[in-house]
């Protein structure tokens, strides 16, 4: 089985570093090298770092580039300049997602897709179909040809400014630069994160993967550093409340549902602008909310969630997890409108048992300083 | 790993101190540390009484909701309340401060079906299945 399983061009530092590997999307990845939570409190106190090669990546290139993107996402790509990130959502005609991705901005005419690894195929093809439409431009899927890893903790800064000539400082959160040299290597930066803390993720050619990443480890050395796994990407994701697709974000749910509105800019056409302004106008069906439980037990993914009683089904739970920072119980969950008022009173099924929770307000976890 | 000689194994990871009439149950370095970080132990009422091989408890970690099996019949009469506020206490200690219950036995006889410690070791060293 484990033969059968995709590597990544990082995955000798996995093996060398002591990773347990697991079949994460069809990838073998390590779910942590020491513990997750060590791995996830590092990140919080002082950086950890990633190999996230599986993510894919799209470039989209031509005079028609901005116009299929408009057409494709939700978000304002118009609003980027040469060195902005752009979070997106991107969506069928009828408003489910088909991914959420970032939007780096190299050239005005020169954009950068990063995608969910498991969305690669999916992704591309449809990406493609689009462009047809539009004149002059150039779709092409570079995912096997670049490594990308992830620094991220409050000394992400300090790690990195110690091979890297670029002042960093400069750099503000959601921008990004190509070309800066990390270690003798041409990366591509951006000051972006999966974490909810500071930090960067680290672009480069497939084949300088390894390198990248002991270049970096070595910069770490006095900072705390650690390599990180699949399971601290997840808890960490989860208390900074960030969407995961095929939890939060699928099909069936539109980018409104999933508490996504702040990204989705009705002042354009896109697709699935109609069924998104139709849903607007006729309120939402279901919302995702953070659930925080009243007594001890691990929602999971999947569980049922219940009214306070346990005796109607409302909802299920996308994320549920211990949450290491917060040394609490809580979950992401979509429930009706009408169940998801701060302070309401549910309960999740936990094998079996209705298990009282409340609903709290998200994010559960924001790092101080960031604004709101 | 650590598989001390005074204790008796499962094939599913728990282990069995012996004391008298009645065992100490806990799981194992090994099983503790398949699990990872350990978050949660659901422990058994007291009083309520379990077949050998029958679940007891539930203990999960971050990724992963693990039963745990009596080692032997009889009746729960202590559990540990410690754990469920430091449920970590099974990572960091799981012979000493990270037991979980402990059983009274119904039928001393039922420990000759458990394993030594060579033989678990034996059988963690085949991959624990």
């Amino acid at each position: 089985m484990a033969g059968e399983l995709k590597k990544t061009p990082l995955y000798p530092v996995h093996v060398k570093y002591g990773g347990r590997i697991i079949d994460f999307e069809g990838w073998a990845l390590p779910v942590q090298f020491s513990s997750i939570k060590e791995e996830h409190h590092a990140c919080r106190n002082a950086c950890a770092l990633w190999d996230v090669s599986d993510m894919g990546e799209i470039m989209v290139e031509g005079p028609g580039a901005l116009g299929l993107l408009q057409m494709l996402l939700v978000n304002d790509i118009a609003k980027g300049y040469p060195g902005r990130v752009i979070y997106s959502p991107m969506c069928y005609p009828h408003g489910g997602v088909v991914d959420d991705m970032m939007v780096v901005c190299l050239e005005n005419s020169r954009y950068l897709l990063v995608v969910n690894a498991g969305n690669i195929e999916k992704d591309f093809e449809w990406i493609s179909g689009l462009a047809k439409y539009f004149w002059r431009v150039d779709v092409k899927n570079l995912s096997a040809d670049i490594a990308e890893v992830a620094l991220q903790g409050p000394n992400s800064e300090k790690v990195l400014q110690k091979v890297c000539s670029y002042p960093l400082k400069e750099m503000k959160y959601y921008h990004g630069r190509e070309n800066v040299d990390v270690g003798g290597l041409k990366c591509l930066v951006t000051r972006t994160g999966y974490t909810g803390e500071d930090g960067f993720e680290i672009y480069t050619r497939a084949e300088d993967g390894v390198e990248l990443f002991e270049i970096i480890m070595d910069a770490g050395a006095d900072e705390g550093l650690v390599p990180a796994g699949l399971g601290c990407r997840d808890t960490l994701r989860f208390e900074a409340s960030m969407p995961l697709y095929g939890q939060e974000l699928d099909e069936n749910h539109t980018p409104l549902e999933a508490g996504l509105s702040r990204f989705v800019c009705f002042d354009k056409e896109f697709v699935g602008k109609e069924a998104l302004m139709q849903e607007r106008e006729n309120g939402l069906r279901v919302k995702l909310v953070g659930l925080e439980m009243v007594e001890k037990g691990v929602p999971r993914t999947g569980y049922k969630v219940f009214d306070e009683t346990g005796e109607k089904e409302l909802g299920y739970v996308t994320t549920g997890s211990y949450a290491p920072t917060l040394d609490k119980y809580l979950a992401m969950a979509f429930v009706p409108v009408q169940s998801s008022q701060i302070g309401t009173k549910l309960t999740v099924d936990i094998r079996g048992k209705k298990v009282p929770a409340v609903v709290v307000k998200m994010p559960f976890y924001r790092r101080e300083g960031k604004k709101k | 790993m650590n598989f001390p000689a005074d204790l008796k194994y499962t094939k599913t990871h728990e282990y069995a101190r012996v004391e008298g009439n009645q065992v100490v149950v806990g799981v194992t370095d090994y099983a503790q540390d398949q699990l990872g970080d350990i978050v949660y132990v659901e422990l058994p009422e007291i009083g309520r009484e379990v077949k050998a091989g029958e679940v007891f408890s539930t203990v999960e970690s971050v990724k992963a909701v693990s039963d745990c099996y009596a080692p032997v019949s009889g009746k729960i009469v202590k559990v540990n309340e410690k754990v469920q506020d430091s449920p970590d206490l099974l990572n960091k200690d799981p012979y000493g401060e990270g037991w979980i219950a402990v059983i009274e036995m119904k039928d001393p006889s039922e420990l000759g079906n458990l394993m030594d410690q060579k033989a678990y070791a034996k059988h963690v060293e085949e991959g624990g299945h």
